[in-house]
């Protein structure tokens, strides 16, 4: 279950170019596991380490002070491909607690809802403003107040942004989705009674 | 008078079972499919909150991702495979879920074997912890790829949160020139619009050359609904849908079967229903695509050049353009025909079912894979490479120097331990050509079966329709 949060402050690694894949975020070799955890090791492997498994000293994570490394400042169209979840966890596992993007992909953004990572939409010019100053102060710590719907970039400059309030709250609370749904028990066994009677195909299959 | 509805409206409706408020609703799953990599975490989920799997009946299980395609094969694979393949065994076993096990005929990929097997219906929804999921709105269905923990949610509820999306109809106008197939037509349409270009929309493909599909052809175009970003993509099911359930195993049967007809003829979209977005596009001088790039939308015709980089206006584009250029080792204003290839891959939750492989059959009977070229094909089913033998189509391919292989997901996938090895070419019939897509370094061409079965006989990228003597 996912950790209430409500602000993240911290360094912000800039990444902008577009339409990074969930492939990219984790390769397929790092999903080879029944395990959620651990797989930071995965995080972008194939961008950080070369074929020898050493670092590669031009990706941004494997540059100080960005490998430590809270929010990502990423392209349009952020997670694409793949629906893995375990490009989420990857990159929670990492340390990454908020991604900014003008877009993300849309089951990539589902995933960060469900598991607490704050994905926050920003138009490409505040995003633009941001990478530069990020580039230009990397040490300087920069806030994601969710509370507020607020960015604030280390050099004060301040963007709002929208998110759905669910989606919001969720990440205030760290809610349990699935426990909040259960609480619609009464409705699903009506729905399920109403629908045996209209489509009884759905619900009376042949055994085979 | 009602207001007219669309197909998606219709589905949408029948299934909402709570509103939530804020726009979002519970909506019934009436089928999940379940496979090894996004099932076992979201079974631990559940187990670890104590919580119970509520419609194991309408669960399906099967392994595909990760499975060996080796002749032979046990659930010995990569490393980290058997323990995957295990836990979904026990997991299915636990709960009462259906699974359809290696060995069984009925294992394959999880997109062909829904339809297969007459899981996939018209009108109902399908998920599955897979973004190619959108493959089986082909029948009608609304079906879209979810994450692990929406696996779980859908485990515990038999439902998904959703939000309502928009709607987009893209109708193919046109009929289809001879040699160009399903996937050049999806191929081209990613190609004009974009990866992005549906982003978060319920597609309706429409039109005369939609309608003008087999039920097969119309699971290649639904299958890259995800490459243009939407949510799902379906087609109204009409005859040739009927047909191809009419006596498949989980398909309603008798009365029911009557009854279920009738009410899906009542789907299709109501003249005059609104579509958020409407896009056209006309078939009639499409040519076979091929991708140049690493995206799926970097596809050009067959007899076209790799555009140039430098007369792109978007600088974002631009960059892109550079980078891709740069992984798969080409300069812009080069052929693509005439180039090289090491490896073809004819597979894939996009193109391995049997008409697929009967358009590459009918490219290279009499014929022989280049030397030195290395040739898969991957049946997408058991059930589609028994009936490939029975139609001698397996002896077609070995004869022309293809290894004929167990059903998985193979070479697209890229998690088994079918690989492009690094630097090396290859011509795929799958979806996506991402950097590493097919094994770190692999450089991936996608292209229609019968493109593929033409590249494997030149060696290189040629247009099937100018092969000597004919198809």
């Amino acid at each position: 279950m996912p950790e209430p949060i409500n602000r993240i402050t911290g360094i912000a690694a800039p990444l902008p170019q577009p339409n990074v894949d969930t492939d990219a975020i984790i390769p397929k070799a790092h999903l080879l596991t029944i395990h959620r955890s651990g797989l930071g090791a995965g995080l972008f492997s194939e961008w950080r380490f070369d074929e020898d498994g050493k670092e590669r000293p031009d990706f941004v994570l494997n540059q100080a002070p960005w490998r430590e490394a809270k929010i990502l400042l990423a392209g349009e169209n952020f997670g694409c491909g793949s629906s893995r979840e375990h490009a989420v966890w990857s990159l929670m596992d990492f340390g990454i607690r908020c991604v900014i993007a003008p877009s993300f992909a849309s089951i990539f953004h589902e995933n960060c809802q469900k598991n607490g990572l704050a994905a926050v939409t920003l138009d490409e010019a505040a995003l633009a403003h941001l990478v530069t100053v990020a580039q230009a102060t990397p040490s300087a710590a920069m806030t994601v107040d969710i509370e507020a719907c607020r960015v604030t970039a280390p050099d004060g400059r301040e963007f709002a942004f929208t998110m759905e309030a669910a989606r919001r709250q969720a990440l205030l609370e760290g809610l349990d989705e699935i426990g909040a749904s259960l609480r619609h028990d009464a409705a699903m066994a009506a729905f399920e009674a109403r629908d045996r009677a209209q489509r009884p195909w759905i619900h009376a299959l042949p055994t085979a | 008078m009602t207001t007219p509805r669309s197909i998606i409206d219709k589905i949408w409706d029948q299934h909402v079972v709570a509103d939530l408020g804020d726009g979002r609703v519970l909506l019934h799953i009436d089928r999940h499919m379940l496979h090894e990599v996004t099932s076992p975490q979201a079974y631990a989920g559940l187990a670890a909150a104590g919580r119970r799997l509520r419609r194991p009946d309408l669960t399906f299980a099967t392994a595909d991702h990760i499975v060996s395609t080796e002749n032979g094969r046990t659930d010995d694979t990569v490393p980290g495979g058997p323990e995957m393949i295990r836990a979904l065994r026990a997991n299915a076993e636990a709960t009462g879920v259906a699974l359809f096990d290696l060995g069984d005929v009925r294992q394959g990929i999880v997109h062909v074997i829904a339809p297969e097997l007459g899981i996939a219906l018209p009108g109902a929804t399908l998920v599955c912890g897979d973004s190619h999921t959108s493959t089986v709105g082909a029948l009608g269905a609304m079906a879209w790829g979810i994450g692990t923990s929406e696996v779980e949610h859908v485990m515990a509820t038999q439902t998904a949160i959703l939000r309502r999306p928009p709607t987009m109809r893209i109708t193919f106008s046109g009929t289809c020139p001879a040699g160009v197939s399903a996937k050049d037509m999806v191929l081209k349409l990613i190609a004009t619009i974009g990866t992005a270009g549906a982003t978060g929309y319920g597609v309706e493909y429409a039109g005369s050359a939609i309608r003008a599909l087999s039920m097969e052809e119309r699971m290649t175009v639904c299958n890259m609904s995800v490459e243009l970003g939407a949510r799902f993509g379906l087609i109204a099911p009409d005859a040739v849908t009927f047909a191809y359930l009419q006596g498949r195993p989980f398909a309603p049967a008798g009365d029911l079967w009557e009854q279920a007809v009738e009410a899906w003829r009542a789907l299709a979209s109501d003249p005059g229903a609104r579509f958020d977005a409407e896009i056209e596009l006309d078939v009639s001088t499409l040519t076979p695509q091929v991708s140049w790039g690493t995206s799926p939308q970097d596809c050009i015709g067959v007899g076209e050049t790799v555009p140039d980089p430098e007369r792109e206006a978007d600088p974002k584009r631009r960059q892109a353009m550079r980078r891709a250029l740069d992984y798969i080792g080409l300069e812009p204003g080069t052929p693509i025909r005439d180039l090289p290839v090491d490896m073809v891959f004819i597979g894939s939750c996009t193109n391995s079912r049997i008409e697929d492989l009967r358009a590459a059959a009918a490219v290279l009977k009499g014929r022989r894979v280049a030397a030195g070229l290395r040739a898969l094909v991957v049946p997408g089913s058991g059930q589609v490479r028994r009936q490939a033998e029975a139609e001698g189509l397996d002896r077609v391919f070995t004869a022309a120097g293809f290894e004929w292989r167990e059903p998985g997901c193979s070479m697209c996938a890229g998690m088994n331990a079918d690989r492009v090895p690094p630097g090396k070419r290859c011509v795929a019939t799958s979806n996506r050509n991402f950097e590493g897509r097919q094994g770190p370094g692999a450089r991936t061409h996608l292209a229609s079966p019968a493109t593929a079965a033409a590249a494997a006989v030149a060696g290189r990228i040629v247009d099937v329709r100018s092969l000597e003597g004919g198809v």
